[in-house]
């Protein structure tokens, strides 16, 4: 498919051609539908058509990972979809599969083999490291400015995912002024856990709020992050500081298309 | 045999006895617990001289971490002089170690040093304990009996120490060879005469070991409980990245029975399964038991915790505290009378729904634990208890599970509108 610049091939479109990429793209939820992540997702397309990378998306047939299903207790839930998807990447011979949600990097990577599933599973902010460090991508020629990076829990903690994304952003001519909490020792945004679709508890602050003025103490003018639910929850966060005119959130894979001008 | 050496061997089989019946209690305890498969035995000699020997966790709370890992390494060195003082006790003998020679200096050296720099880093636990000078030791789990543990160890392993520097002090006044740097420069400063050291020598032998003795049964009632299981517990801790959750196999192994109901007749011996989850302390696994007799209540994983941190009721720490207690309470009922019923639970009367939605599943707490127990484990299970067995779920929760089963998405958006965002 090919609208508005970027070219999104189709799995079952290009499998029944005889092709297989060597790719798969997990857009994920929030890649599909979240009005804001929706760009992000662009983006990383838009990267993936400028450095020419045989990949597909399955569209319609992709469906829920079951991640939120699961880390809220339902299992059964969790291992039928997670069966589903299994056969769908069997029934296209899905090798490698590329996420730019953390979540799904997670589960697709760390809990989907209890299931059977044997895919190399990437973190975007992986390969895209991997591609600047074989000059496929470019760096920046000028030094941009400052910008902090928020860890997601489940590209850092989880998957000790700390290094990559700075270095992308480097790479991009940013210098990254830390929180006081940052790497494993990161502040969660409050959306893990299933939380993001859910009230939060009584308390006397949202997480959200408390991870917003820890990136607010840096005094940067952006704020990054690799996740879509951080970028949601840090977001929401700068509104209620009434500070969005002055200060974006934005995922790397934006930074990256901003920078490089593709 | 001598009268002191009947008296030492006396106390020491007391002391074994006693020791072996608590053992005993806790392996009952343990056999109550679920099975856990534990592998990958190289790895895990790794993770014991990284964590615990190294102290790699402990040190990322910078000067606590350089205070506790001083006891801990001044703790196996001393132990070496314990052991020591057993054998000589046992069978009347007098430094029956030094045989080795040089290196026995340099260790009953270290131990001299180690015993003064933990009577220092002891005091400045117990007044950080006095003073409430450290948010993480408060919280509502936090009762005044947990503060009075703290303090009783630590008040004993002070003893412990004094009594040693006693030791080393009473041998160096009579000798002015002993190996011991810190004990030298005392007779120094605190000159006595010879003709008392003997007598002295002997009263902190006496009250050093005894000590040790009575320390070692008190422990595994208090959360210093730890001396004995946070190696153990590190060793047979987790090796999968910290965001990878258990498949349930029961779950599995019920949907492929769904997609294949033939498989039913050539299974021999049908899976029981007692129950979804975790509700009451006999449904937890014996791994996770055990991260609650290592739980040493230091309150690191509360106090990252983004739920705690926030005001929410929500204490990773809460999760161990309450599970030993439940098992005290519990287990000894249970093992009398299998069917035993108190109409409570560990989820409901201990932990409440409150605080197991609250949890981001961030994974802040295991991170942060120095002795590598697995905070989320304890949540996921009882979600997955008030789940699948209650069908209970936060309220939102119901309305996400039902938009993955028909669109397959948490959010209810149709599937056919799966590539919209190309053209957004």
């Amino acid at each position: 498919m090919n609208a508005s610049n970027i070219i999104v091939p189709i799995m079952s479109e290009v499998y029944a051609k005889g092709h297989k990429p060597e790719y798969l793209y997990w857009v994920g939820c929030a890649g599909a539908y979240d009005f804001r992540y929706k760009k992000v997702a662009r983006a990383f397309v838009k990267i993936l058509n400028y450095l020419n990378i045989d990949f597909a998306v399955l569209g319609t047939e992709e469906t829920c990972t079951g991640d939120p299903a699961r880390r809220a207790g339902n299992e059964l839930l969790y291992q039928m979809q997670a069966m589903q998807n299994i056969e769908t990447f069997k029934r296209y011979e899905v090798k490698k599969i590329i996420t730019t949600c953390p979540h799904c990097f997670n589960i697709l990577k760390n809990e989907y083999p209890d299931l059977g599933s044997n895919c190399e599973v990437y973190h975007y902010t992986e390969l895209i490291q991997l591609w600047i460090n074989e000059k496929k991508l470019p760096t920046a020629q000028n030094h941009q400015s400052f910008c902090t990076y928020h860890d997601p829990c489940y590209l850092g903690r989880a998957n000790r995912i700390y290094e990559q994304p700075r270095t992308i952003l480097r790479a991009m001519g940013y210098d990254i002024r830390e929180m006081s909490r940052n790497k494993s020792f990161a502040l969660c945004c409050g959306a893990g856990g299933a939380q993001f679709f859910k009230e939060s508890e009584p308390g006397n602050k949202e997480i959200y709020v408390m991870r917003t003025e820890q990136a607010l103490e840096t005094h940067t003018k952006n704020i990054v992050t690799s996740c879509p639910f951080c970028i949601t929850m840090l977001s929401d966060g700068i509104k209620s500081f009434n500070m969005e005119e002055e200060i974006k959130v934005k995922d790397i894979a934006e930074i990256i298309v901003e920078t490089l001008g593709i | 045999m001598t009268t002191s050496q009947m008296v030492f061997i006396i106390t020491l089989i007391l002391t074994i006895v006693a020791f072996s019946i608590t053992l005993y209690r806790l392996y009952c305890f343990f056999k109550l617990t679920q099975k856990h498969s534990v592998s990958n035995w190289g790895k895990r000699i790794g993770l014991v001289l990284k964590i615990a020997l190294g102290q790699t966790k402990i040190f990322r709370f910078p000067f606590a971490g350089l205070l506790h890992a001083i006891t801990f390494w001044g703790f196996l060195v001393i132990l070496f002089g314990s052991i020591e003082m057993v054998i000589d006790g046992v069978f009347g003998m007098h430094k029956s170690l030094s045989f080795l020679g040089g290196l026995y200096r340099i260790i009953m050296g270290f131990g001299d040093i180690f015993a003064f720099l933990i009577c220092i880093a002891v005091i400045i636990f117990i007044i950080r304990r006095i003073t409430h000078t450290v948010k993480r030791f408060d919280g509502a789990e936090m009762k005044h009996k947990n503060h009075a543990d703290a303090l009783l160890a630590l008040t004993l392993i002070l003893l412990l120490m004094i009594s040693l520097l006693g030791m080393n002090y009473s041998e160096s006044i009579l000798n002015k060879h002993t190996p011991y740097p810190i004990s030298r420069l005392l007779t120094v400063l605190f000159p006595a005469c010879k003709c008392q050291a003997h007598h002295f020598y002997t009263i902190f032998w006496w009250i050093h070991i005894e000590l040790i003795f009575v320390f070692a049964n008190i422990l595994p009632y208090s959360k210093h409980f730890h001396i004995f299981t946070s190696i153990p517990n590190v060793f047979l801790s987790r090796l999968e990245p910290l965001g990878k959750l258990n498949t349930m196999e029961s779950i599995t192994h019920e949907l492929q029975l769904m997609m294949n109901p033939d498989l039913t007749s050539n299974i021999s011996e049908p899976l029981v399964i007692k129950r979804f989850g975790v509700k009451d302390v006999e449904d937890v696994t014996w791994k996770t038991y055990l991260d609650s007799l290592a739980c040493t209540q230091c309150g690191r994983c509360t106090s990252v915790c983004p739920a705690s941190q926030t005001g929410k009721k929500l204490s990773p720490r809460k999760l161990l505290m309450d599970l030993r207690y439940r098992m005290n309470e519990k287990a000894p009922k249970l093992l009398k009378e299998p069917e035993f019923n108190d109409d409570k639970s560990y989820l409901g009367n201990y932990i409440s729904l409150e605080e197991i939605w609250a949890c981001t599943l961030c994974n802040a707490c295991a991170q942060e634990c120095p002795v590598n127990i697995y905070h989320p484990q304890i949540i996921i299970d009882l979600r997955r208890y008030l789940v699948l067995e209650e069908g209970k779920a936060q309220g939102g929760l119901q309305a996400v599970f039902a938009n993955i089963e028909n669109n397959g998405a948490p959010w209810p958006y149709s599937q056919a509108e799966r590539l919209n965002w190309i053209n957004a």
